[in-house]
This record gives C-alpha cells, sequence and structure tokens, in this order.
C-alpha cells in the first residue's frame, strides 16, 4: 500500500534522524503596521513528531504557520530549517526545500479534477523541460506515467479512487480537506503542517482524519504541525504541544502537562487578560 | 446508441491520459482531419476560402492563444490585436530583410518575436491582476499600434504606410501575394494550425498546463505548493503571445497581404478574439475554434440575411448588425456561460447514454 | 512660465473630464463588481438621445435634458431585468463581456434611433476663452473646461453625500462589501443595481454633454472611454476621490508630456502615454493612489 515510502529516496529530505531539531524559531514578531500578529516567540519542531499548535482564535496561530512556509516575513527573529539560519525566503522555495502545507478554508485548484491537482503538487519533481512538454511523448510521457503511478498510490492511500475524475468544486467538503492532504503529501515533505484539518468535519469524518495523520506521521516518518481547535484529537495525536494567546506563547510541553497549565485554562475560559 | 464506452477497458495510464479517451471520439476525429485535409482543398472555391475557411483557421490560432492565457493561466488581456500586429511586422521585415527564408521559418520566428515581446508585457502581471492587469495589456495594444504606424523603419518607408508580402513559394508551389492559389493557403494555415493545436493540447495536460490552472485557480495555494508564480505566468505569457504572433503572421502574410496596422490590428480585434474564447468556452482548446467559427459565421450570416434576404439598406444592414452582435453575445453569456465547449460536452454525455434518460 | 502654468491647468480640466467618465465606472464597479465597458458607450448614447431629443421636436433643454434621464433610468432598468438578473453569481469576466456586448446593443440602438451622423450639441453653455484669466494673468483657459471643473465638484460633493448619509448609500456601501450579506439583512440587489446604474447614466450624461458641446456628438464620443480607464487604474477601481485625484494626474500628465515628451518619439503619444504613466505607477504601488496595503491571507 505505501510502496512509495522511500524516505532515502525522497528529494528535499534532509537524512536527518528522529529526534534531532527540524526546525527552530527563536523570537519571532510579527507586525501588520501597528497591528501585533506574533510577539517574541520561540519554540522547535523535531524531526518525526506530532506537534500541536493550539490557542483561541485569533491568537495568531495561522500567521504562525505562513511564517514557517515563507509566505509572510517577521520583522524579527530568526527560523532555523534543517539546523541553518534561514534567509527570507519565497513561498515556493520553502515548498521545493520540503515543507508542504493545507489549509484552514480548503485552498484547492477549483477548476480541476482531483488526480490534477494531486498532479501539481507533484510539479516539483518533475524536471522534463518544455520542448518535451510540448511532444508529451518519450521521455516527458515516461515522467508523467511515473508520477502518475505515485499519485495513484497516495489516492489508494487516502482511499479516494472514486473521485480520480472528478473537479474538486464538485466535492462535499470533507472530501476536499481530504484530497488537499493527498495534494501536500505527493509532495513527499519532511514537514506538513495542516491549518485545522478537521474544521468542520463531522465525527467519522474525523477519525478518518486523524487515522491518515497518524497514518502519515508513522508510515512515511513525516514529521507534522498541526493547528486543531478540537482539544480530543490535539491531545491524542500530538506529541507536544505549543499554546499561543494574543500572539503570544503561554505554554509549551506535551499534552497531559499543557492541560493542566493554569495560564492554559485562564486563557481558554477567559481570564481577564492583563497587559 | 453507437456512442458508447462500455467495453473500453485502459490498461496503462498512458491510455486513461489520451486526449480523446474514447474511441468514438478518435474516430471522428481522424474523419474529420482526413475530409480537412485530402477532400476540402479539391472542392473548395475562392469566395468559401477567403470569406470562412482562412479566417476560421486564422482567427482559430489566435483564440487558441488567447485562450492558453485567460481560460488557461487566468491572466485576462486586451492587447491581443497589438501582438498580432507583431507577429505581422516581423514576418513583413523578416521577408523582405531576407528574401531566401522560407515561409514556415518566418511564421514560426515571427511568434517567437511576439513571445518575446508578450513576455515584456506580461512582467506587470506579477503585481497586479484581474482588471487592473487588463487595463494595463491595453497599454500593449495602444503602443505597439502607435509604434508601427509611427517608425517607418517597420514599414520600410513605404508611402503609404502600409505594409505588403511579397511572392513567395513553398515547396514549389506559390504561397504568398497576388497569385497564389486558395487550396494552397488554406492547406498551409490548416497544417499549422494542427500541429500547433496538437502541442497546446499536450502543454496543458502536461505540468507546465497543471501549474497555469493551479494559478489560475489559486494563485496563492499555488505558491505554496511550489509553483513559481513569475514563471509560470510568464511562459503562459510567452505561449499565449506565440500562437497570437503567428496568427498575426499568417493573418498578413497568407489572407490579406497588405496590411494597414490601425485598421487590421485595432482594438476591435482584441475584443473579437476574447469574444471567441468566452463563447467558444474558457479553458478548453476545441472550444477556442468552436467561438473562432462562430463569430466568423454569424457577421457573414447576419449580412446575407439582412441585406440580401430582407433587403435593408447597408448601412442600416451594418447598424442593426451591431446591434444583433451584442444581444446575441449577451443571450449566450446567459443561456451557457462556459461557452460552446460545455453545450458540446453535455451534448455528448446525453448521448452516451441515449436513448435512455439517465 | 506662464505657457507651462497655462498647460498644466488645461492639464486639470482635461482631467476633470476624464475623471467624469471615470466616476460612472466606479459606481457601477463599487456597487456590483462590474467592469462596465459600457460606461463611454452610455456617454455617447446620453449625449445623441439629448441632442437628438432637441433636434427632433425643439423643446428647450431643460425639459430634454429630464427626458434623457428618463431614458437613462430605463436603460438602467432594461439593464438590470434582462441582463443582470441572469448573470447573478457569474465570473466577473463573463459580466464584463457582457457590458461590452451591452455597448453594442447602445451603440445600434443609438445608431438606429438617431442616426450617425455628427451631432451638434448647444445648449448655451459657456465657451471661448476666459476673458478674466486672460486679463489677469495672460493664460489661456476655455470656460467651458472651468464650467466642467465646477460642475465635476457640485456632482462628486453629491455623490459624497448621498453614499454618506442617505439609507440608499448605506445599502450601496453594503453591497459593494458583500453580496450575499447585504441580501441577508433584506437589501434588495435588484433596486440597488438598478439605481446604481441609473446614476451611472446620469454621470454619462452629464459626462456625454460636456465633451458633446466640446466635440461634437459622434462615436468617437464612445472612445473617451479609453482614456479613463488609465484613471481607473491609477486611482482604482473602487475610489470616488481615487477617480478625481488619478483623472487630474493622467491629464496633467498627458498634456505635460505632450509638449515636453512627444517631440522625441515623434509625436501622437496621446493614446498610450496615460497607460504607461499608470502602469509604472502600478508597479511602484500595487494598490494605486488610495487603496489599503493588500495583506494577504490564507
Amino acid at each position: 500500500m505505501n510502496a512509495f515510502v522511500d524516505p532515502a529516496g525522497m528529494a528535499g529530505h534532509s537524512g536527518m534522524t528522529k529526534g534531532e531539531v527540524l526546525l527552530r524559531v527563536d523570537n519571532v514578531s510579527l507586525a501588520f503596521g501597528g497591528v501585533k500578529a506574533i510577539t517574541n516567540i520561540s519554540f522547535d519542531i523535531v524531526k518525526g513528531e506530532v506537534r500541536a499548535i493550539i490557542g483561541p482564535n485569533g491568537a495568531g496561530k495561522t500567521s504562525m504557520l505562513n511564517v514557517i512556509n515563507g509566505f509572510y516575513h517577521p520583522q524579527e527573529g530568526t527560523i532555523t530549517w534543517r539546523g541553518k539560519v534561514r534567509r527570507k525566503m519565497k513561498p515556493y522555495e520553502a515548498a521545493s526545500n520540503g515543507i508542504a502545507r493545507t489549509f484552514q478554508n480548503v485552498a484547492l485548484f477549483k477548476g480541476m479534477t482531483t488526480l490534477d491537482n494531486i498532479m501539481t503538487g507533484r510539479g516539483l519533481k518533475m524536471h522534463k523541460n518544455f520542448l518535451w512538454q510540448c511532444l508529451h511523448w518519450g521521455p516527458a510521457l515516461r515522467e508523467e506515467n511515473e508520477h502518475r503511478r505515485k499519485v495513484e498510490e497516495i489516492i489508494d492511500f487516502l482511499e479516494i479512487q472514486a473521485i480520480r475524475k472528478t473537479p474538486v468544486g464538485r466535492l462535499p467538503y470533507g472530501l476536499q480537506k481530504r484530497v488537499e492532504l493527498a495534494r501536500a503529501l505527493a509532495m513527499e515533505p519532511e514537514l506538513l503542517l495542516l491549518d485545522e484539518p478537521m474544521a468542520g468535519m463531522n465525527l467519522e469524518e474525523k477519525e478518518d482524519m486523524s487515522r491518515f495523520i497518524l497514518d502519515v506521521n508513522q508510515q512515511f516518518g513525516t514529521t507534522i504541525a498541526l493547528i486543531e481547535h478540537d482539544m480530543g484529537v490535539v491531545m491524542d495525536l500530538s506529541d507536544r504541544v505549543v499554546v499561543l494567546d494574543y500572539g503570544r506563547k503561554i505554554a509549551d510541553g506535551p499534552p497531559e502537562e499543557v492541560q493542566s497549565n493554569q495560564d492554559v485554562i485562564d486563557a481558554y475560559l477567559g481570564v481577564p487578560h492583563e497587559n | 446508441m453507437l456512442y458508447r464506452e462500455a467495453g473500453q477497458f485502459k490498461t496503462t495510464y498512458q491510455a486513461d491520459q489520451g486526449i480523446f479517451p474514447i474511441a468514438q471520439d478518435r474516430y471522428v476525429v481522424w474523419a474529420f482531419l482526413a475530409v480537412a485535409f485530402l477532400v476540402v482543398p479539391f472542392f473548395v472555391n475562392d469566395y468559401w476560402t477567403n470569406a470562412v475557411l482562412l479566417p476560421l483557421l486564422i482567427y482559430g490560432m489566435a483564440a487558441l492563444g488567447l485562450n492558453i492565457l485567460v481560460g488557461y493561466c487566468g491572466q485576462i488581456s486586451l492587447g491581443t490585436g497589438g501582438f498580432m500586429a507583431v507577429g505581422a511586422y516581423a514576418s513583413y521585415k523578416l521577408m523582405t530583410s531576407f528574401p531566401e527564408m522560407s515561409m514556415i521559418v518566418v511564421v514560426l520566428l515571427s511568434g517567437g518575436m511576439t513571445a518575446a515581446v508578450g513576455v515584456m508585457f506580461g512582467l506587470p502581471s506579477l503585481r497586479i491582476k484581474g482588471f487592473y492587469l487588463a487595463v494595463a495589456t491595453l497599454a500593449a495594444q495602444f503602443f505597439l499600434v502607435w509604434l508601427f504606424n509611427k517608425f517607418g523603419w517597420f514599414y520600410n518607408y513605404s508611402a503609404t504606410g502600409q505594409i505588403s508580402a511579397p511572392e513567395r513559394e513553398l515547396f514549389g508551389v506559390v504561397l504568398t501575394g497576388a497569385s497564389a492559389q486558395t487550396w494552397v493557403k488554406y492547406l498551409f494555415c490548416l497544417t499549422f494550425l494542427t500541429v500547433f493545436a496538437l502541442i497546446a493540447k499536450n502543454l496543458v495536460r502536461g505540468r507546465l498546463g497543471r501549474n497555469w490552472m493551479a494559478i489560475r485557480d489559486m494563485d496563492i495555494a499555488a505558491e505554496l505548493i511550489g509553483v513559481r508564480p513569475l514563471m509560470t505566468k510568464l511562459s503562459a505569457f510567452a505561449v499565449s503571445s506565440f500562437y497570437i504572433g503567428m496568427a498575426g503572421s499568417l493573418l498578413f502574410t497568407i489572407y490579406l497581404g497588405a496590411v494597414e496596422v490601425g485598421e487590421v490590428f485595432g482594438i476591435n480585434v482584441s475584443f473579437l478574439v476574447l469574444f471567441m474564447v468566452i463563447i467558444g468556452g474558457l479553458g478548453s482548446i476545441v472550444g477556442s475554434f468552436m467561438g473562432a467559427a462562430f463569430l466568423v459565421l454569424l457577421p457573414i450570416f447576419l449580412k446575407n440575411f439582412m441585406v440580401d434576404g430582407l433587403g435593408l439598406m447597408p448601412v442600416m444592414a451594418k447598424h442593426v448588425e451591431i446591434l444583433l452582435m451584442g444581444l446575441l453575445i449577451i443571450f449566450f453569456l446567459i443561456v451557457e456561460p462556459h461557452g460552446l465547449a460545455r453545450l458540446w460536452q453535455i451534448a455528448k454525455e446525453k448521448l452516451r447514454m441515449w436513448p435512455f434518460p439517465y | 512660465m506662464s505657457f507651462l502654468v497655462e498647460t498644466i491647468l488645461s492639464g486639470l480640466m482635461a482631467g476633470v473630464m476624464y475623471s467624469l467618465v471615470a466616476l460612472g465606472f466606479v459606481l457601477i464597479f463599487k456597487a456590483s463588481g462590474i467592469f462596465n465597458f459600457a460606461q463611454g458607450v452610455m456617454c455617447l448614447f446620453a449625449a445623441l438621445t439629448f441632442a437628438g431629443i432637441i433636434e427632433k421636436t425643439s423643446l428647450p433643454w431643460p425639459i430634454a435634458f429630464m427626458l434623457t434621464v428618463g431614458v437613462m433610468v430605463a436603460v438602467a432598468w432594461a439593464v438590470e431585468r434582462f441582463v443582470l438578473r441572469h448573470l447573478v453569481n457569474q465570473e466577473p469576466i463573463i459580466l464584463f463581456m457582457a457590458t461590452i456586448g451591452l455597448a453594442y446593443v447602445l451603440e445600434g440602438i443609438g445608431d438606429i434611433v438617431w442616426g450617425s451622423d455628427v451631432k451638434v450639441l448647444d445648449i448655451g453653455l459657456p465657451s471661448g476663452a476666459s476673458d478674466f484669466m486672460l486679463d489677469q494673468f495672460n493664460i489661456y483657459i476655455e470656460k467651458l473646461e472651468v464650467f466642467a471643473a465646477l460642475i465635476a465638484a457640485v456632482l462628486v460633493g453629491f455623490l459624497a453625500i448621498f453614499f454618506q448619509k442617505t439609507r440608499i448609500g448605506r445599502a450601496l456601501r453594503a453591497v459593494a462589501d458583500d453580496h450575499q450579506a447585504a441580501l441577508s439583512v433584506g437589501i434588495s440587489l435588484q433596486t440597488i443595481w438598478v439605481i446604481v446604474w441609473s446614476v451611472a447614466g446620469f454621470v454619462a450624461l452629464v459626462a456625454g454633454t460636456l465633451w458633446g458641446t466640446k466635440s461634437g456628438v459622434q462615436f468617437s464620443l464612445s472612445l473617451i472611454a479609453l482614456k479613463a480607464l488609465p484613471v481607473l487604474i491609477l486611482g482604482g477601481f473602487t475610489s470616488i476621490p481615487g477617480a478625481i485625484v488619478g483623472g487630474l494626474i493622467i491629464g496633467v500628465g498627458e498634456k505635460l508630456a505632450e509638449i515636453y515628451v512627444g517631440p522625441m518619439v515623434g509625436g501622437a503619444i496621446e493614446n498610450w502615454f496615460a497607460y504607461m504613466l499608470a502602469l509604472a505607477f502600478l508597479l511602484v504601488r500595487p494598490q494605486g493612489l488610495f487603496g489599503e496595503r493588500i495583506i494577504e491571507r490564507v
């Protein structure tokens, strides 16, 4: 089923071993004009773990993901990726460095079929030049077929065979989320960022999605950082949790520890905020 | 009942990704091409070639090019007329500077030069989007027309300011100029269009095409999964302009023979080709041809109907024609905003089920 | 020195005329997100109707003016009833193409009803040079242009009050923000669209009358829409002050360029210079003159 998982062969993989720090964020601050979205946040993500980022709405979680994959550029602080301090980079550079993500509001290519959406995720691994693509023959055709095979494996893995040729705009929400995960997986990322992968799903869909996330983590060894509001899911899935509130970090640690942290309880239950 | 796909099983990914996965479609297309190449040239008369076939082929090429940019990559352009002018003037300069050059090379090089110009005017697309970009491409339209009018070098300082195509042969047959026979022109344009339609189809079903569509559907998400926006958009501008440049070149060298830039490549042409793309169907290769056919045939039909059929004065008929064109365009947009290609698709789906309703 | 001042002043005045056309675009784009390419033809159509009514019936011009306003309201109603209503929720480009179709229709009707020969529109607007400016400062300015500037100022003031202070204005702003949300609080989209297109038709009539008085009512009048487009990208499609300031900048820039840049490249640059100016500006500031800085979100 997952014959395509060949960690050594995965382009963009650093060959780091489990437990090493894959990504570290140091003293990062981000502001839009006068509005501070993130203030002086530091945490790390180690290879092979499931890292949850939680916090009330507006705490800066999505902004944090946007900083990690290069969509926003923080005014202060550094980001260390695979042991090297990262310079200001464009999102597509982050993508080619092995960071993939899904989105809070499904960001699929609505006019394309499921298959084409996932194939787009393979784009970075395809190298045949323009002229071969014009001919769609010989090496270019072989390359297409090779990647189609990998995509089919992902389709099997996520159990979305039936909607292969359906334009994604016509799919129900839960399936769209799954196609989005498939597209991210097609990139064979080293770090997978999931922005509320279970938002708006029913219980059954949540269970399915949780199982897929754990499978991805355990079978492919993909490091995962996820944002999620369902605390049950977070506590079950994640190895470590970082809690944000009003753009600041208020707790960081294993789920049980965070759960009993007084600041976290206050943030969620609403104790007057002191500045 | 003849149109069924039951029993046709795909055993390779290649077969599944084919241009016409259904066998009956393939037979029809082959038959269609055979007629177009082997039968039509022997039977066409001058009127049909000049009034219908050549404009259809040439505007089909232009619509195909614009559809790549607008339909596949989602960047609206109103500079088509200007880019066609680049193709035409490039051909003129090439033909007069290098008399020995084969017409095939001339047309291809004209396309290449237009692609370069297109990339230049596509640069703003990185920073501006949607209608802002559309208006910005008008800059190309007006600037290019002005340029070709203003500087004598482009029209070899001819007294009229016109450019006219000298006579050239291809494989020993006269292709351009007054003595060229219409079937030669027809075959030349048809061959170009067939080859480049195939290339366009190959591109849009490959990696580049998927990247174009990704940018069209959601540019931010595309960038986050590793599509480089600048390269992708510029490649769409380049390919699109290449096709449009070839169309301009064919229009001038093969079809019209003599051209005055403001008349032939004005902003009306930009709108005309955009209409072809929209009415034919955004993001559909075959739709481009349907749109071109529709808008080439419609005015002829309206004119014949009103002047010969109803006996209207030509001037009045012109006014009514404008009015009816407008009404028909609005009518079409309301009935099927996804264009003729979608109607065609629905018809085929119905046919697959026929005679059963489901 | 006075030549430069003269140039700038006449540029400002020409800019006001562009602004008036751009204003019509902005109104419709703001309220419906439709890029109304027919705005230029609406100017032509309004001026044609106005001139045609005066010519055929020899009514006094204020009555003819009111009749024309009525015609423009009827056009607005027809556009909503027969076009927009059927295209709700379509892609912006489809709506854009529909307005080009509309431009053809209006042009066809105008020509069929009123004929396509050039019409003179003379309703006694001031014309000729302004003696006052000529005597006092030795500067040549057309009276008509000064008058146009005054009209524009009144019109903008009127629109500002309309948008900010009235109930309809508030509904308009709500619709501009979000169609569905506006519907959900009980605003009738159809009514709003008829009102907006009527107002845009009125603005078109004013602009058409001024331009028509200046250079005769003929087909080329519809091409002034093309002049107004750079104003739009400069000022932003949704900003009324943007349309005004953008118009002034384009007007002045164009006049200056004609005199100082034109001779260097062989002249006749007025067709594209405005576009290049707007384009260059956009590359530096993609959100336009008065736009908020765009923060992209995912």
